[in-house]
């Protein structure tokens, strides 16, 4: 079920020989009103950043927890390589994690919260190793403060180090970014990027930010109501959506409705509103019978009426602009279309050509390459975020 | 860092074990409640035994237990004054606290910014000192010759309380029923102003400053607003008053006279000077349910539900 | 509306309420004046008749049996507040943290004893203690009557500091390689200590001052309320007044003392 294309780095292997990649199987979470996961099938190489990227209740807060160790599965079994750790103890786990809310404990410290792991095991030298900890997250003149007296940003820097200090072989991080503003988040983003890419540990990241996950995991999996919709690269599950979740949970999609005629030689064909749209293949998730057109909408063209369109694919005339939007980078556009359908079209605002007021008959196209084509009988108002 | 080393504790096996249910909850909380009941709870069933033993027995004879529930009947008309003086007195404590202990709590709530949490331990700093001693000094500020006396005369202020029959004569404060309330009120204030404390403090002040937003004036805001929010502390507050001050005997024994005897001064004397386990034991149970009673009618109609 | 009306609008309902603290105060200020008195002329009023240092520095020319009856009430108090506090703080853990069925009637049972008229709670316990014949009435049967009535206070006191903390801080050190008695000691006792303190205080003045409950049980032993209610028919003697202004004078330099300590830490951090 990965779509992953890269080979786990010899040199990163574990105590037993073999590589110590996180594996949970069937891991199933049920309450007494409702389940929470639902038979998660998920394997984590080590070494990756990896992000688990859903709205808030799809289950991936808990699922962390399971691997963690703060709650108990249902069924299921959770593995760090050969070793089944589902129902160990959290302290028995080499598995740390960075809380949403940071659980810095109050009454220590910065140096003894950092320390902290490290005493309970026993670690000899530890002096040397905080310091060097609060070195990288560049907190060193902050060692003798309480956690009250630091900002939101330098108690998340502690609440990594704590973690990190351990040199885990997991590091589960819960929506650490969740309370920071917007730089801070940006300049951390790339922190725990930087971090993870220098240390070499498995990061699990969950989040309910897209963007987020995009720019810094490796693998993302999106989550819906306890199981997981799709998981790969990060530019896999942006470009090559399966499903309308999917594709309207990161970034937008225009989902159009076409009969399925079938395939013409690697490409599927799709009767859309009358004219015949093409899909590759490989973007095809569906075969017969009605299914949903989808295409980004930068990845729209547009133009007036009759002008001519830069590298045109398929094209569909008869629409008219009904709201413009100037974002600064790029010029949203909704065009109403002949069936009635409303798509969105972004345009970067490179200067060739002025802005289309409201009310323009335009003709919009775009390269059959970046179509996609979905299964009909998925909702397709499925992941947009309500504002 | 090429390797990733796994802590050395990870026993073999030990991860693949469901954890057992655990009672640990039941361990702890064993002793203290084991001790409530046997002292608080089975003690009811022994008072109400005793309420229904024969009236003529006494601690040289025995008792005798005769399910004599004429008990009941006879210790109410014999001391019924008693009973509705107490359940009044408190009453009113209670209603005077309500209001002076709001004041306060509201003060320091939302007015007293950096010194709440010195007024705090300002309102509970009296209870550091004995209550007989701070009642004892009632005794003196409401001395006849003291200046407070000679003030309310003045202000015509005892004429007032004559007139509502607060005080029998024009000329002292003490042994009234003026007094016995007056005490009770002091001495039952801070159990009214930290339930109203705690309630207050939960306020959202934006709520009332929406209030004001829209167009209402600050009493109304109050009225509408800040006063129905804090409802489960003024419950609260008046139960935690009014209960234990129905109960009382001390304020009436050194700040009233014969007249202002409550429930609490008969019950005592029957069970240490008198000797009369029976009827004592029945008025007890007859305070406490008509305590109950109107506890339960009075949150009915409050309607809060959550008290602890 | 003027700059000075706006001022005692604003500020009224602050002056109330110092006003009614100022009202709180007042009985202790004569306590602690009353300490002072000579009262060897008039027995019998309580009034403030002469000064003298006599009652504080001599403490042999006390009345007899007051000494004897603090003593009485310091014993009593510490020994219910140890048995209380711990007994208490087990409970506060069990009902904050753990699950078990019959919540709601143990929650009931302890409520009850705060707020029912300690008549009532004394006549019962009268009741049970002379009807089983068991124990004597007298040092035990305080004692036992005393750790009743403080549980209930030091439970809700701890509880409600143990509610307060995050629970997110114990799932944490135990994710940090603390086992269950390591978090405990070293993450979840330190942070409810304040509480229990606060509780084992709290427990202490109110065995201390205990009169109704403590009259009733008592048998032929006396405590220091008591003897200040019996001595009211007699003519107060003003050592009592002693003994109250220290108790007050004491309480307030720890809770002072505590506060002081508390700023002192915060100042040295922040620097």
């Amino acid at each position: 079920m990965s779509q992953l294309d890269e080979a786990t780095p010899p040199d990163r292997v574990g105590a037993g020989g073999t590589s110590r990649d996180l594996r949970l199987t069937s891991l199933t979470k049920e309450y007494s009103s409702f389940t929470a996961v639902k038979s998660l099938d998920l394997v984590v190489p080590q070494g990756q950043f990896f992000a688990l990227l859903g709205p808030s209740g799809c289950g991936k807060t808990t699922t962390l927890r399971m691997v963690a160790g703060l709650d108990i599965p249902t069924s299921g079994t959770i593995s760090l390589g050969d070793t089944e750790i589902t129902y160990e103890k959290p302290y028995k786990r080499p598995v740390n994690t960075v809380f949403q809310n940071y659980a810095l404990f109050p009454h220590l410290d910065i140096a003894d919260n950092v320390a902290f792991g490290l005493k309970r095991r026993g670690v000899k030298d530890v002096k040397r190793q905080v310091a060097d900890m609060l070195e990288l997250v560049e907190l060193s003149s902050q060692a003798h403060k309480k956690p009250t007296q630091m900002s939101g940003g330098q108690q998340q820097r502690v609440a990594l180090a704590r973690a990190l200090i351990n040199k885990p072989e997991v590091l589960l991080l819960d929506e650490p970014l969740g309370a920071l503003d917007l730089k801070l988040r940006r300049g951390m983003q790339l922190e725990l990027k930087r971090i993870q890419t220098e240390v070499g540990l498995t990061f699990v990241h969950v989040t309910h930010d897209q963007e987020e996950a995009m720019t810094m995991a490796d693998t993302v999996a999106v989550m819906n109501q306890g199981v997981i919709e799709q998981m790969g690269t990060p530019i896999d599950l942006y470009e090559n959506p399966r499903t309308t979740f999917v594709a309207n949970f990161l970034g937008q999609s225009n989902l159009i409705a076409g009969e399925i005629e079938g395939r013409d030689g690697d490409h599927v064909k799709v009767r859309v509103q009358g004219a015949v749209a093409s899909v590759p293949g490989e973007r095809a998730h569906s075969e017969s019978g009605r299914g949903w057109l989808g295409i980004r909408p930068e990845k729209v063209l547009i133009a007036e009426a009759g002008q001519p369109i830069d590298a045109p694919g398929d094209v569909i005339t008869g629409g008219y602009v009904t709201d413009v939007s100037f974002v600064g980078v790029s010029t949203q556009y909704q065009v109403r279309m002949p069936w009635g359908q409303e798509l969105q079209v972004f345009e970067q605002n490179t200067g060739a050509r002025a802005m289309l007021p409201v009310g323009t008959k335009v003709d919009v196209s775009w390269r059959p390459e970046f179509a996609f084509l979905l299964d009909a009988s998925q909702d397709a108002k499925a992941g947009i975020e309500e504002e | 860092m090429a390797t990733v080393d796994a802590p050395q504790d990870l026993p073999t096996g030990a991860g693949t074990r469901r954890p057992r249910r655990r009672l640990t909850g039941y361990w702890l909380i064993l002793p203290g409640a084991l001790w409530l009941l046997v002292f608080f709870v089975v003690p009811f069933y022994s008072l109400v035994a005793s309420s229904l033993f024969d009236p003529d027995g006494s601690v040289l004879t025995g008792y005798e237990m005769t399910w004599h529930i004429g008990n009941y009947w006879d210790a109410f008309t014999q001391y019924k004054g008693q009973l509705g003086r107490s359940l009044l007195y408190a009453g009113i404590a209670t209603i005077v606290c309500l209001v002076v202990g709001y004041v306060l709590a509201y003060a320091i709530a939302f007015k007293a910014g950096r010194w709440k949490n010195l007024m705090l331990v300002l309102v509970i700093a009296p209870f550091f000192t004995s209550f007989l001693l701070r009642t004892l000094s009632w005794k003196l500020i409401l001395a006849d010759d003291g200046w407070v006396v000679g003030v309310a005369q003045a202000i015509h202020l005892t004429d007032v309380l004559n007139l509502i029959g607060l005080t029998t004569t024009d000329d002292r404060l003490l042994a009234t029923p003026f007094a016995v309330i007056a005490g009770l009120t002091y001495n039952f204030l801070p159990f009214m102003v930290l339930p109203l404390y705690a309630s207050l403090e939960k306020v959202d002040v934006r709520l009332i400053e929406a209030a004001g937003d829209l167009y209402a004036s600050p009493m109304r805001g109050f009225f509408k607003v800040t006063f129905p929010l804090s409802l489960p502390g003024v419950v609260a507050g008046t139960l935690l008053t009014f209960i234990p001050a129905a109960g009382d005997y001390v304020n009436a024994q050194l700040l009233g006279s014969t007249n202002t005897k409550m429930i609490g001064n008969s019950i005592q004397s029957l069970f240490t000077t008198q000797l009369d386990y029976a009827t004592a034991g029945a008025l007890s149970v007859i305070l406490m349910v008509i305590i109950v009673a109107a506890v339960m009618i009075y949150v009915r109609t409050a309607g809060t539900e959550e008290l602890v | 509306m003027s700059t000075a009306r706006r001022w005692i609008g604003d500020h009224l309902v602050l002056g109330l309420g110092l006003l009614v603290l100022a009202y709180t105060f007042v009985p202790i200020a004569i306590v602690v004046l009353m300490s002072f008195n000579d009262s060897s002329e008039s027995r019998n009023v309580y009034k403030f008749q002469q000064f003298t240092w006599d009652n504080w520095l001599h403490p042999g020319s006390w009345a007899d049996g007051m000494a004897g009856s603090v003593w009485l009430s310091i014993r009593i108090a510490l020994l219910a507040t140890i048995v209380a506090t711990i007994l208490g703080t087990l409970a506060a853990f069990a009902l904050a943290r753990h699950r078990f069925a019959g919540r709601s009637a143990a929650n009931l049972i302890i409520f009850l004893p705060m707020a029912s008229p300690e008549i009532v709670m004394g006549s019962s316990l009268l009741a049970l203690f002379v009807s089983t014949s068991i124990i004597p009435l007298g040092f035990w049967t305080i004692l036992i009557a005393h750790i009743m009535f403080c549980l209930s206070f030091v439970i809700v006191t701890v509880k409600a500091r143990l509610s307060g903390l995050n629970d997110n801080l114990e799932q944490a050190a135990m994710d940090l390689y603390a086992t269950e008695s390591q978090t405990f000691w070293r993450v979840t006792f330190p942070l409810v200590l304040p509480g229990i303190i606060g509780a084992a205080l709290l427990s202490f003045s109110l065995s201390f001052d205990d009169f109704i409950i403590t009259n009733l049980n008592s048998g032929q032993d006396v405590t220091f309320p008591m003897f200040v209610y019996g001595a009211n028919q007699r003519g107060v003697p003003m050592e009592v007044n002693v003994i109250g202004t220290a108790m007050f004078v004491i309480s307030i330099a720890i809770v002072l003392g505590n506060e002081m300590v508390r700023r002192r830490q915060e100042k040295a951090l922040a620097s």
